[in-house]
């Protein structure tokens, strides 16, 4: 990339900048505990919409990991989350009735909430329904792998999207409130997942899995991109550009080795195809309020009607990041 | 016998003072140097908690940077006050902050007083040295090195090339010889004594102070004039990774930490509490442990350097990505074998394979309309889809994939010119494609449709230009995959020995002797169907020398008994 390229490039995430300070009066405050923060707290930055039945064992699940602090953006809940949110000690949140399309999906929220709390600490970018995953993360907290990547002078950590389903058909996947999601949904695609390099941000593309076998199969340019890079030590001036797929400047994009070896790598286990997945994607027609038109959405409910299972005999049935390892999803590179 | 104790800690400075409170309570002094740079509210805590002991001082506080002679005066300025202040001590024993002890004092003094009058201290000299980062190790000697490493990388390496260039080199004291080993020892009071009070120390200090990462080489190299008996070995477990950074250990690492049978080991992870409670806290039911036995760490460490530099060959993910030719050579994780032509002669080849040889044999993976695996699955292993689209969207993912999925199995898969042929280029270049072709076969299956014979002609036309490129491309002096290519009259001639060829790839140990084949097409009129495309202006040169008469020569009857040679 030449110097014109670069340039670009800085140009365009200084707009990603400017617009997401403009997004940020979006943003009004409902509970503000941000000043509980430590300098060396590892923080969690999230969207959500209607989540309240998720949000007991996600919480859960990552103030286990070692989450200090959690940053909510409420893109106007009416099912309670907001207040739910409100009620816990280690939580702020901000309420939003904008449009989550007009915001790039969040991100330009978040990106406003990171440039002011996140500065100089470990940020954590997932989704309601993405549970992140890292190598030892059974015996050893987020900050075991945020101190090794610090001495190793590494600023980010890929995790790709997994995608999980139960065995039966979506609509008998029943999930209770605070109960492991992975449980109604336990099984993945192991090895259907092709890569490619986009040559712009220097981030590998990643599509494959669940969703393309079942809804892209006629369209494989169309299916999700499956790249994520969630955790990242943020400084002044970093942006995300599109979801967590990809950020600036791209340096933050090279997670991958190009000379053979494997640098460490994690999972986010993608706990979307329950029961709720097909009200969600019909609600989510209506709104339109996602990617490409919701054109994932349509193909969702196309496929639903035809195949509502996403189970086939060489599923893999979810153990732990171990399993993941072996099979070639991610890796622990030299930590040991 | 008592050994005594120096500390040099930077940081997580309560960690270091459990450590050093354990060994105050065995009755072992412990002379402790905080970095200056560590938070003073953290120090003042620090001197509070172990201000019960009376067997506990504090050198005053340098500033250490990484790499500079800084951490050496420290560690002198510490000997010094320990030899002082507690002249009982036999052994002086330097860890770190980030040290901690595996096993009782009692088992260490125990273990020393079988060495009497030995150092231990790793102590090589530059050209033994394999450890050294970024290649600098007599150099660390002879050149000057006034620029950060860590802070200013690219002053220090472009300075270190104008040395080099120039031909600069320090002068080396007499009477030393440059030697090299792990900053953490454990002397003798005697050789320390011997080393501190050495009449030519200052000229000795002022050299070092220019040398590159003085701590591993001070009292590395001066250990070699004064000590009577050098065990070169440490006795602090720590080891680092292909970067240079040292090993953590976790809560996770404590049976293999315990197994080592290591009296101390760096670093630990200061927040593994699980570590520090267990061996801190004294274990009524230990049992003594042996000589120290680090090699089951060594090994995990190892496999972890290797899976960082070198990778799972033949593996694409998400933090793997091989862009550069070195790497690009081994495409996929195993060996495979593409059969071309061989279904066209004999019916049911694939089956008749997949029996003979007990691996796995697949129909035209690359066929334009759909994926045909092995009994014609809808999926295959990893959950494979035979949408040709999905597969046509990224064809070297999905074979790479493939073989990913069915490790210690052998794949072998059909292919022909009505396949797909994007793949081509890529079963050339990889390493573990075995790819046999027998070409104009393509031609059976045309002779037997019952299509009209100017539209047959057309079809053998494209697919010969097709297979033509395909054989060109695998002939490139750039193809790293084995390849062995017949012509359908060579083939028809004698298949016997092809087809134990073939078999013997696949199965190497077995070394069968081939005792019965599939039925071979009926060829009955081949000759003349061959005549009669070349007069329609069509020349199947691929197909080789085919006679007009039924078979080829040299194979009288249809009849010829397959003998076994």
């Amino acid at each position: 990339m030449g110097v014109l390229g670069t340039y670009r490039l800085r140009l365009e995430r200084k707009r990603k900048r400017v617009r997401s300070l403009r997004k940020k009066r979006e943003l009004s405050v409902v509970s503000d505990r941000t000043r509980q923060i430590a300098p060396d707290d590892v923080l969690l930055f999230c969207t959500l919409r209607n989540e309240r039945v998720r949000l007991p064992f996600f919480l859960d699940y990552y103030r286990k990991m070692g989450i200090r602090h959690f940053l909510f953006v409420d893109n106007d809940s009416d099912d309670g989350s907001r207040e739910y949110l409100c009620e816990q000690e280690d939580i702020s949140v901000w309420h939003t009735s904008g449009s989550y399309k007009r915001a790039k999906f969040g991100v330009d929220w978040l990106n406003a909430l990171q440039s002011r709390y996140g500065v100089g600490r470990w940020n954590l970018v997932v989704d309601v329904d993405e549970f992140f995953v890292f190598p030892f993360c059974d015996s050893r907290p987020i900050q075991a792998l945020t101190d090794w990547l610090d001495a190793s002078s590494t600023k980010s950590f890929g995790a790709m999207l997994i995608d999980m389903y139960p065995r039966g058909p979506l609509d008998e996947a029943q999930y209770h409130e605070g109960q492991n999601p992975f449980e109604v949904a336990e099984y993945f695609d192991s090895g259907n997942y092709t890569l490619s390099r986009n040559p712009t941000y220097g981030n590998l593309w990643i599509q494959g899995g669940a969703r393309a076998r079942a809804f892209f199969a006629s369209e494989p340019r169309r299916a999700p991109a499956l790249n994520k890079i969630p955790l990242v030590k943020w400084s002044r001036g970093n942006v995300y550009i599109s979801s967590t797929h990809m950020l600036l400047p791209r340096g933050l994009n090279l997670v991958y080795d190009e000379w053979g070896g494997e640098k460490p790598s994690g999972a986010l286990l993608h706990a979307k195809f329950m029961k709720t997945f097909r009200e969600k994607s019909e609600e989510e027609l209506v709104r339109k309020q996602h990617f490409a038109n919701s054109h994932e959405y349509r193909a969702y409910s196309k496929g639903l009607k035809d195949s509502p299972s996403l189970w086939c005999r060489w599923s893999e049935k979810y153990i732990n990041w171990r399993q993941l390892e072996i099979l070639g999803l991610m890796s622990k590179g030299s930590w040991v | 016998m008592t050994v005594g104790f120096i500390l040099l800690a930077h940081q997580d400075l309560h960690r270091a003072a459990q450590v050093a409170g354990s060994w105050a309570q065995n009755d072992k002094p412990v002379v402790i140097h905080v970095d200056a740079r560590a938070n003073d509210e953290d120090y003042a805590d620090m001197q509070a908690e172990l201000a019960q002991f009376s067997n506990i001082r504090f050198t005053e506080r340098r500033a250490c940077d990484w790499g500079k002679f800084s951490i050496v005066a420290a560690t002198i300025d510490a000997a010094e006050t320990l030899l002082r202040d507690f002249s009982d001590v036999s052994n002086v024993f330097l860890a770190s902050g980030s040290c901690l002890p595996l096993r009782p004092v009692a088992e260490l003094e125990d273990y020393l007083s079988r060495y009497p009058a030995t150092d231990f201290i790793e102590s090589v000299t530059t050209e033994e040295v394999t450890w050294t980062v970024g290649g600098l190790d007599l150099e660390r000697f002879t050149l000057r090195f006034p620029f950060s490493w860590k802070k200013r990388r690219r002053v220090f390496d472009a300075y270190v090339r104008l040395q080099r260039r120039l031909g600069y080199s320090r002068r080396i004291p007499k009477g030393i010889e440059p030697h090299l080993g792990s900053q953490w020892w454990c002397l003798t009071k005697a050789t320390l004594a011997s080393i501190l009070s050495d009449p030519k120390r200052p000229e000795y200090d002022r050299y070092f102070s220019k040398v590159w990462i003085p701590d591993e080489a001070y009292f590395q190299t001066l250990v070699r004039k004064h000590a009577v008996t050098i065990e070169s070995r440490s006795l602090t477990l720590s080891r680092f990774d292909h970067q240079g950074k040292p090993h953590v250990y976790y809560d996770d690492h404590l049976q293999l930490l315990k197994r080592s049978d290591c009296f101390v080991a760096r670093k630990i992870w200061p927040r593994a509490d699980g570590l520090y409670r267990h061996f801190l806290l004294p274990d009524p039911k230990r049992k003594p442990g042996g000589e120290p036995n680090p090699r089951k760490i060594d090994k995990i460490f190892a496999r972890a350097s290797e899976q960082r530099t070198r990778g799972r060959a033949g593996l694409r993910m998400q933090s793997r990505f091989p862009t550069h030719d070195l790497w690009v050579l081994q495409k996929t994780c195993a060996p495979y074998s593409v059969f071309e032509g061989f279904a066209d002669i004999f019916g049911n080849f694939e089956n008749w394979l997949e029996k003979r040889t007990g691996t796995r044999v697949h129909g035209h993976l690359y066929h334009k309309s759909k994926v045909v695996y092995s009994g014609r699955a809808e999926v295959f292993n990893g959950c494979m889809s035979n949408s040709a689209r999905l597969r046509d969207y990224n064809p070297e993912a999905f074979l790479e994939n493939l073989i990913w999925n069915t490790q210690g199995e052998h794949q072998s898969f059909l292919f022909g010119p009505a396949d797909q042929q994007r793949i081509t280029r890529f079963l050339a270049a990889d390493k573990n494609a075995s790819i046999f072709v027998v070409t104009g076969a393509w031609a059976i299956p045309l002779f037997h449709s019952k299509l009209d014979f100017e539209r047959v002609r057309r079809i053998a036309a494209r697919y010969q230009s097709i297979e033509a490129a395909h054989v060109e491309a695998l002939q490139s002096p750039r193809t790293r995959a084995t390849y062995k290519v017949w012509n359908l009259a060579e083939f028809v001639e004698d298949p016997m020995p092809i087809l134990q060829y073939v078999l013997d790839g696949l199965d190497p140990g077995a070394a069968r002797k081939l005792t019965e084949v599939p039925k071979m097409a009926d060829l009955t009129g081949f000759g003349k169907f061959v005549q009669k495309l070349k007069n329609e202006g069509m020349n199947p040169h691929s197909v080789g020398d085919f006679p007009l008469g039924d078979r080829p020569s040299g194979q009288s009857t249809a009849t010829r008994p397959y003998i076994v040679r």
